[in-house]
């Protein structure tokens, strides 16, 4: 939270399939060295947002600014060049290859062959700015576990130099140890001044380490928080879009208890 | 750890792991590979000695200098195939016309050269481009119109057929002229004695040198580097190892050409497949189409590209099979070629869920198809029992391949 001049910012996106509003006059603002959280109930269009800036769907009305320029993300390569990376739920790493080989995919250092002494060395370096515990990196990403894996797909799209790294529920599926470790991982890339979507659906995890939270719901805007004062309570509220509902009871028997 | 004087290697700073440098712990990786399912070459090793035993101890003439190299001069053409295969599993895909291929591509070879009078380089590259060009039409069968490699290569098989059967014509075979030097090559140059301990020699230093410059380059920025006395154990292996097969081959004929041109071509496709961009593309496509195309690759090229190398390569397999036998007919290609070539690349250890596998597979796999053919000829079996021998040869690799599979998942192996 250095500075309050956004790298990226959205206004008035909307996105249609055909008759249903996935996005609804949306903003966000995402500056640099900050973790920006995305929550929201299913279907409440988190992940065609995302789609959005990672230029897998493009936006029907809206403006996308990037670095004080107005950017058209129309191509995944296109969200790569202006310095978007995104990291999807499924990893998309290749199971059989090594994590030098998953690390450097596509983009290979190679003089007349693949430089492997090269490649190796900018893996364990860039493993060690993040902290990451993986104890080797030439066996199968297979045998990693899902926070490792996790570790490896987000070095992966640090090779970019990207401003803007994009999560998509880099939590979901992990033990708690894990979860731990990538929230660590969170922290680290906001310390190396990256601006950080996550988007979650585990209100702790969101509260843990963003340091705003922009809640969507039913494609629109319901609301921005500062992680540091919002309640779960008044998160729930927003994701649900009622202040009585069964899922606001139970937070705040909880809460009471 | 006795051979670092400093601080440990980069790689191997995490106390999780269980090995350093070294002779000792390298035996030990290795035995741990193989407990967790990663077999390797072992199967098919212990395969060849298991065969080689028992056709020696049913017939001595099996082993003799002059029957093993005549066996080796026998598995070039359809080791060649095989290596075509080998890139096409290793994306995930199948071609089942590598035979009806290698037919069509010795018999438009016949045609041009005998009947059409053309210099034989241009044949040749004829019944090449030919094959280059099936293997185009294939990967855009596969990628524009998504008709599975199964069902389009199927098509091929009886398509390709039908056109070598229309070239040869009426008369069904068209003999090539012994004094021609593809036939030559193919049936009688072999490597002179003293050549070839200077070619094993040369492989047991290049095999040294690539290790220790490479151990030399990874020590200098600081990863752990094989050791040296390891590095020089492994290639007094191969020297003793090659050395003993060439000086035995020797006692007959020798080591032909043709078969030292096929453990090149083995050689290069290794090095395109794991030192190249190229090659990384092919693993990485057989593990994940998903993941590769993310990563930027791109994939249909791939695939036209894996479908046009196995094409060519299937077409030179048949130009050499028409050489050592100095004729096209209609049997050429025909019969177990195919399946023998597929089933070679699977027996040398290239799964057939893509994403693993070497060039040597295909040279180690032949050996075996090629040594039960040989076998069960000496012992005057027909046909007949070579199809079910190999057919149960096969029915056991795939079966390896499926339960080292699930054995490498469930201890974490790729």
């Amino acid at each position: 939270m250095q500075t309050d001049t956004a790298v990226l910012s959205l206004r008035g996106i909307s996105k249609n399939f055909g008759a249903v509003a996935a996005l609804t006059d949306v903003d966000l603002d995402v500056s640099a060295g900050q973790v920006v959280a995305i929550v929201g109930d299913n279907g409440a269009g988190k992940s065609t947002l995302v789609k959005v800036l990672a230029g897998v769907h493009r936006a029907d009305t809206g403006t996308i600014t990037f670095a004080d320029q107005v950017a058209a993300i129309d191509s995944p390569a296109a969200a790569h060049s202006l310095g978007i990376a995104t990291v999807f739920q499924d990893l998309a790493l290749c199971e059989n290859l090594n994590v030098v080989e998953n690390l450097f995919l596509g983009r290979e250092i190679r003089r007349s062959r693949l430089d492997e002494v090269a490649m190796e060395t900018r893996s364990w370096e860039l493993l060690r700015q993040l902290s990451a515990k993986i104890p080797t990196v030439r066996i199968p990403v297979a045998s990693l576990s899902g926070g490792q894996r996790q570790t490896v797909a987000i070095a992966r799209s640090l090779l970019g130099e990207p401003k803007i790294i994009i999560l998509d529920e880099p939590t979901a599926a992990l033990g708690v140890e894990q979860t731990a470790e990538v929230l660590n991982l969170i922290e680290r890339l906001r310390e190396r001044g990256l601006g950080v979507i996550m988007i979650s659906h585990n209100m702790e995890d969101v509260r843990a380490v963003a340091d705003r939270i922009v809640v969507l719901r039913l494609g629109r805007n319901n609301g921005v928080f500062d992680a540091a004062e919002v309640s779960t309570e008044d998160l729930v509220a927003a994701i649900t879009g009622a202040t009585d509902n069964v899922a606001t009871r139970r937070v705040r028997e909880r809460e009471n208890r | 750890m006795t051979q670092t004087k400093t601080a440990p290697a980069l790689d191997l700073l995490d106390e999780r792991l269980r090995r350093g440098e070294g002779l000792k712990p390298a035996l030990g990786a290795i035995a741990d590979r193989i407990r967790s399912g990663d077999l390797g070459a072992l199967p098919i090793v212990v395969g060849l000695v298991v065969i080689w035993t028992v056709f020696q101890i049913l017939n001595p003439v099996f082993l003799s200098s002059a029957n093993l190299v005549n066996l080796l001069m026998e598995s070039v053409s359809v080791g060649v195939i095989a290596l075509g295969i080998v890139c096409v599993l290793l994306v995930g895909q199948i071609d089942l016309s590598v035979g009806s291929v290698s037919g069509l591509s010795a018999a438009l070879t016949a045609v041009t050269f005998v009947g059409s009078g053309w210099p034989v380089w241009l044949s040749i590259l004829a019944a090449i481009v030919a094959g280059a060009l099936i293997g185009w039409v294939y990967a855009q069968m596969v990628t524009r119109l998504g008709v599975p490699s199964f069902v389009a290569t199927l098509a091929g098989l009886l398509g390709f057929l039908g056109l070598q059967l229309w070239l040869l014509g009426s008369k069904g075979a068209i003999n090539l002229p012994f004094d021609s030097g593809l036939v030559h090559f193919a049936q009688l140059d072999f490597v002179p004695a003293w050549l070839s301990y200077v070619l094993v020699a040369a492989a047991a230093a290049g095999i040294f040198l690539t290790g220790y410059s490479l151990a030399r380059a990874r020590r200098a920025a600081g990863l752990s580097g094989r050791s040296t006395p390891l590095l020089l154990a492994r290639s007094v292996a191969v020297l003793l190892g090659l050395g003993f097969a060439v000086w035995y081959l020797n006692q007959a004929r020798g080591v032909g050409w043709l078969f030292v041109a096929f453990v090149g071509l083995v050689l290069v496709l290794n090095y395109v497949l794991t030192r190249t961009a190229w090659g990384r593309a092919v693993f990485a496509i057989g593990g994940s189409v998903e993941a590769a195309r993310r990563a930027g690759i791109n994939v249909k090229r791939m695939y036209t590209s894996v479908f046009m190398l196995c094409s060519s390569l299937a077409a030179l397999g048949g130009l050499i099979a028409a050489a050592r036998l100095a004729a096209a007919n209609q049997a050429s290609g025909a019969g177990d070629v195919n399946l023998n070539a597929i089933a070679a690349a699977v027996i040398g250890g290239t799964s057939l869920f893509g994403g693993r596998g070497s060039a040597f597979s295909a040279l180690l796999g032949i050996l075996v198809i090629q040594s039960i053919s040989s076998g069960l000829t000496l012992l005057d079996l027909d046909s007949s029992f070579r199809f079910m021998v190999t057919g149960l040869v096969l029915a056991l690799a795939v079966a390896l391949d499926s339960v080292a599979r699930r054995s490498r998942a469930a201890h974490g192996r790729a």
